[in-house]
């Protein structure tokens, strides 16, 4: 197998393999935490940081611990371990120095310990044989392809507080719904960027 | 197939035993001193988080009261008795202030001309910045409940009549309406003022009459007849000295356009 360019990667991990909306991971944030740019912005920051974090701790564990020792079953129970560990890390970090965005990320906070994005875009890394260097950009990309499409939805749904918005679609959950749809449907043609395997 | 076993027990054990570890010690680095007052004062708090003592909810203003010296009965929600559990664990005293509730000054509503028709946002805030409202007149309720949906508590409500009521038994004087109306109809008056204007209009009685027919002319008739001394007429509109007022109820008797209200 060739080896991926990191570019490619990178690419890939921001729009053409987008977390949220091609893959459909994560959706609760999506939904949750894009009722303004402040709290997307924090919320995406603190995701950034935990794929990052997980893609390296986890790669170490998976190639260093696990497959050694012939462990690579476990490797979905270790990685959320991982994963939960780190947001709790995030969480004191955040609670200590950031309160306000503490506050204003709520519940979802902690629920990028089940976020399916952070253990999807890991599992990813594993079962598209990256080495480190891929894994910790396909991390990182992962992260700013959800960064890029949380500041889209909060931007679009923040504006829309001010507009009339005929009723049918409707306000708040709704709403966010309906654009999410048509932004998912408008990142299906970055498939032609770089073509699927 | 043992080894398999044990090793998955080995490491499975020891990535939380290490996890475990690595929290404790982010846990003791990233530790806050807070107050343990401010989770007891919080805890006294309603919890409603509807931002009537100005702070962001109900643990900010906990925090505030315990911090930065913010008066023990900040809570306007909570009222009397919050205020007195509240005094008792920061050790102050707390004097009873009588309530105070939301009271709308305008009697206009369906009586008021309305100009034309307006299809745009839903709110009073972007109606007023069409042509000055759509009623006749710029001072009063324009109608569209930005009032009633800032309530939290199901106290407002839009009457038939055009302009909002205040339900006394579910309004906790939280203020949110009063902060959203942006033409300020509403305003905070303490149970024990019995008689009220119902009409803010600074326009000349002969305008008023061309709009409304629940607006004050400014006549004078109630200045002239109250025996207190405690209604004065000044640009238009009747205005109540509540100190003076003793709610005799001369002045709603000969009010023309019977806008004086004696509760």
């Amino acid at each position: 197998m060739v080896e991926k360019a990191l570019f490619t990667i990178m690419l890939e991990g921001v729009f053409v393999k987008n977390f949220l909306l091609i893959q459909f991971l994560g959706l609760c944030s999506f939904v949750g935490v894009t009722k303004d740019v402040k709290s997307a912005t924090g919320m995406s920051g603190a995701v950034v940081f935990v794929l990052a974090m997980s893609a390296t701790v986890s790669f170490a564990l998976f190639n260093f611990v696990l497959v050694p020792l012939k462990l690579e079953f476990l490797r979905t129970i270790a990685f959320i371990v991982v994963i939960a560990a780190l947001v709790q890390l995030v969480e004191f970090i955040v609670r200590k120095h950031v309160p306000a965005l503490y506050r204003s990320l709520g519940i979802y906070l902690p629920l990028i310990t089940t976020n399916c994005a952070v253990l999807g875009a890991v599992l990813l890394n594993v079962m598209n044989d990256y080495n480190f260097v891929q894994s910790v950009t396909f991390g990182v990309a992962a992260g700013l392809g959800y960064t890029v499409a949380m500041l889209m939805m909060a931007g679009i749904r923040e504006r829309s507080n001010i507009v009339n918005v005929p009723k049918a679609v409707g306000r708040g959950v709704t709403y966010a719904f309906f654009v999410a749809t048509i932004m998912s449907m408008s990142f299906v043609n970055f498939f032609g960027v770089i073509p699927l395997e | 197939m043992n080894d398999v076993l044990i090793n998955s027990i080995a490491v499975l054990a020891g990535l939380g035993f290490a996890v475990g570890a690595m929290l404790v010690a982010a846990s003791r680095i990233f530790k806050i001193d807070s107050n343990p007052l401010i989770d007891e004062v919080a805890e006294l708090l309603p919890g409603a988080n509807c931002g009537g003592c100005g702070f962001a909810g109900c643990a900010a203003c906990a925090e505030a009261i315990v911090e930065s010296g913010a008066p023990v009965n900040s809570c306007p929600v909570g009222g009397f008795e919050t205020a007195k559990e509240i005094g008792a664990l920061m050790g102050q005293e707390v004097s009873e202030s009588e309530p105070e509730y939301p009271f709308v000054r305008c009697n206009g509503g369906k009586s008021c001309v309305t100009l034309y028709d307006y299809e745009g946002v839903d709110g009073c805030k972007a109606a007023l910045m069409l042509c000055d409202s759509r009623k006749g007149c710029t001072y009063g309720c324009l109608g569209l409940g930005t009032c009633v949906r800032a309530c939290k508590f199901d106290a407002l409500s839009m009457g038939e009549d055009g302009f909002p009521h205040v339900n006394k038994n579910l309004c906790t004087s939280c203020g949110n309406c009063i902060a959203a109306c942006p033409n300020e109809i509403l305003t905070f008056a303490p149970d024990t003022q019995k008689v009220h204007v119902l009409c803010r209009s600074h326009d000349k009685g002969k305008q008023v009459k061309a709009v409304c027919e629940n607006g004050c002319i400014g006549c004078k008739k109630c200045e002239k007849e109250c025996p207190a001394d405690a209604i004065k007429v000044t640009d238009f509109l009747a205005e109540i000295d509540q100190e003076k007022c003793t709610a005799c109820g001369a002045c709603a008797a000969v009010c023309p356009q019977g806008i004086i209200e004696v509760r």
